[in-house]
């Protein structure tokens, strides 16, 4: 009810300002609207919009299977923690769009290269959560289980997974996010097909309404796709895992 | 009196021994002068009750893990059956003060996880943690996760996981520590029951002499620095027993008299420790680096 408040008071402020300066520089809602449903009808954003999920579900898929796995690997093998450890926290200081020229330079203007910088924006993020999942598995879990005679594979399908499952879907959520804003950026920066190109496209027209438009867009998908796959996950394990006090 | 004070009393006959500790020593690597352990020897017979009991870092814990298996001895033999201790087995359930039960499993799923681990056939498990289930009570809750539940319903939870096994011997370390009173009467009077019902063979750890005295056959006393046995008291009072029996309450100033001497000890040496400025860890009590290495 506030929320729904708060954002109607927003475009009620937008409309009113739009109207009292350039309305090249700052186009009221209805125009914005008008222009993404022209783009709709064109055919244009849609096309656009599947190409980008396309791409990220493809990307995101790679960079969850290989950030678990190295989280676990960095949590568990101590000579992994000792090699690939430093150089995880290293390159997490680099944004992933940093990768962009060297992967157009190997896999050249196409999929390889965007692919490149979505896995490589969110794959160390989720290791990191991942590896802190398993480390900060009681201990007392871990002693029970060994008790109860659980080992190998039955250990960790059965006891470390599980345990660690919450951090881990953060991570899978960080992740998520991480690998939308570096797809986009990618897009935006060079990478034909998109919903990032239909942003630089609506600026190289000087179109002002579309490039909000797609602002709006983008907001709109990536605040859809939190709730809807994750948010929804998490609240259930939470709630299971009795993290949330109802 | 009803004590019976023995001096080492059951190393003369390791025949019988179900559980037996020869010569048993602990060090930790980095750790200060005094052993965790030193010297221990001990022998437990079947379907005995054996509670020890001892100042913070006494080792008391030590003994309990090393019989389970979590621990390894530096030095000397722990042995079941004859048997040196090689590691954790079914045959050992272990139940910690703190309930240690998955929280993403149900009541029931965790009462049925070691027999699953153990591959029994699933209509077998569901029968079994029926069976302890009902044991402890908790029958009607078995659809609950852990968190629903009350401290002391997850330690019976716990209790009913330890028993789904049927191991012969039970270890508990300080399991009812973190329950109020009024409810450590209630599982007091529930693990003896259902002892006298299974007859295992009980080591059950402890900083509270009244818990010792209400629950045991026999009594522990452990001292510090370094950790070792200081007294083996028998137990004969009938059963069941309450906490606030006349008798009970006797003994337990008995045993409370010997242990507030080691108990001193502890605080004089602490007193020593800060005066020199020295910061040894005093709770060298083990458990610390368990867990890991798996």
């Amino acid at each position: 009810m506030r929320t729904g408040i708060f954002i109607a008071s927003l475009v009620a402020i937008w409309a009113a300002a739009s109207r009292s300066v350039d309305a090249t520089l700052l186009p009221g809602p209805d125009e914005v609207l008008r222009a993404l449903w022209a783009n709709a009808r064109a055919g244009m954003l849609h096309r656009a919009v599947l190409k980008s999920l396309g791409r990220l579900a493809l990307g995101y898929s790679i960079s969850l299977t290989l950030g678990v796995t190295l989280g676990i690997a960095l949590a568990r093998v101590r000579a992994v923690k000792e090699t690939l450890g430093a150089l995880v926290l290293g390159l997490q200081a680099l944004p992933s769009v940093c990768w962009l020229p060297l992967a157009l330079l190997w896999f050249g203007l196409g999929e390889a290269a965007i692919l490149t910088v979505v896995v490589l924006g969110s794959l160390l993020s989720v290791a990191v959560a991942t590896e802190g999942a398993v480390n900060s598995i009681p201990a007392v879990l871990l002693r029970a289980a060994r008790t109860m005679g659980a080992e190998g594979i039955v250990l960790w399908r059965r006891v470390i997974l599980p345990a660690a499952l919450p951090g881990v879907l953060s991570g899978a959520r960080l992740g998520w996010t991480f690998a939308w804003r570096s797809l986009l950026a990618g897009e935006l920066l060079f990478v034909s097909g998109g919903v990032g190109q239909v942003l630089e496209f609506g600026r190289e027209l000087h179109d002002m309404a579309l490039v909000m438009g797609v602002m709006l867009v983008i907001v709109a998908l990536g605040l859809a796709s939190d709730r809807l796959l994750f948010g929804l996950a998490e609240a259930r394990v939470r709630r299971a895992w009795g993290l949330d006090r109802a | 009196m009803n004590t019976r004070e023995t001096e080492a009393p059951y190393r003369a006959r390791p025949g019988e021994a179900l559980i037996s500790l020869l010569g048993v020593t602990k060090t930790w690597p980095g750790a200060g002068a005094s052993a965790a352990l030193e010297g221990v020897d001990l022998g437990i017979l079947p379907g005995q009750f054996v509670c020890v009991c001892g100042p913070s870092g006494c080792g008391k814990t030590t003994v309990l893990n090393l019989i389970a298996g979590l621990e390894t001895p530096s030095t000397g033999e722990v042995t079941v059956r004859g048997l040196p201790v090689r590691g954790p087995a079914p045959d050992r359930t272990v139940m910690f003060q703190e309930h240690a039960l998955f929280p993403w499993l149900t009541v029931a799923e965790n009462v049925a996880f070691p027999l699953e681990v153990a591959g029994v056939p699933r209509g077998e498990r569901a029968s079994r943690a029926e069976r302890y289930l009902r044991m402890v009570h908790l029958w009607r809750y078995r659809e609950s996760h852990p968190h629903e539940l009350s401290g002391g319903m997850r330690q019976r939870a716990a209790l009913a996981r330890a028993l789904v096994v049927e191991p012969s011997i039970l270890l508990m370390d300080e399991p009812f520590a973190a329950l109020d009173a009024q409810t450590r009467d209630v599982l007091h009077a529930e693990l003896e029951r259902i002892w006298i019902e299974t007859r295992k063979t009980v080591v059950f750890v402890t900083h509270n002499v009244r818990e010792a005295v209400r629950l045991g056959d026999r009594v522990l006393i452990m001292g510090t620095r370094p950790g070792r046995l200081k007294r083996d008291l028998s137990v004969d009072l009938a059963r069941p027993r309450g906490s606030n029996d006349r008798d009970v309450a006797e003994l337990s100033l008995v045993v409370e008299r010997e242990l507030r001497i080691e108990v001193e000890k502890v605080i004089r040496e602490e007193l020593d420790d800060a005066r020199i400025g020295a910061d040894r860890d005093l709770h060298r009590e083990p458990g610390r680096d368990l867990g890991g290495g798996i």
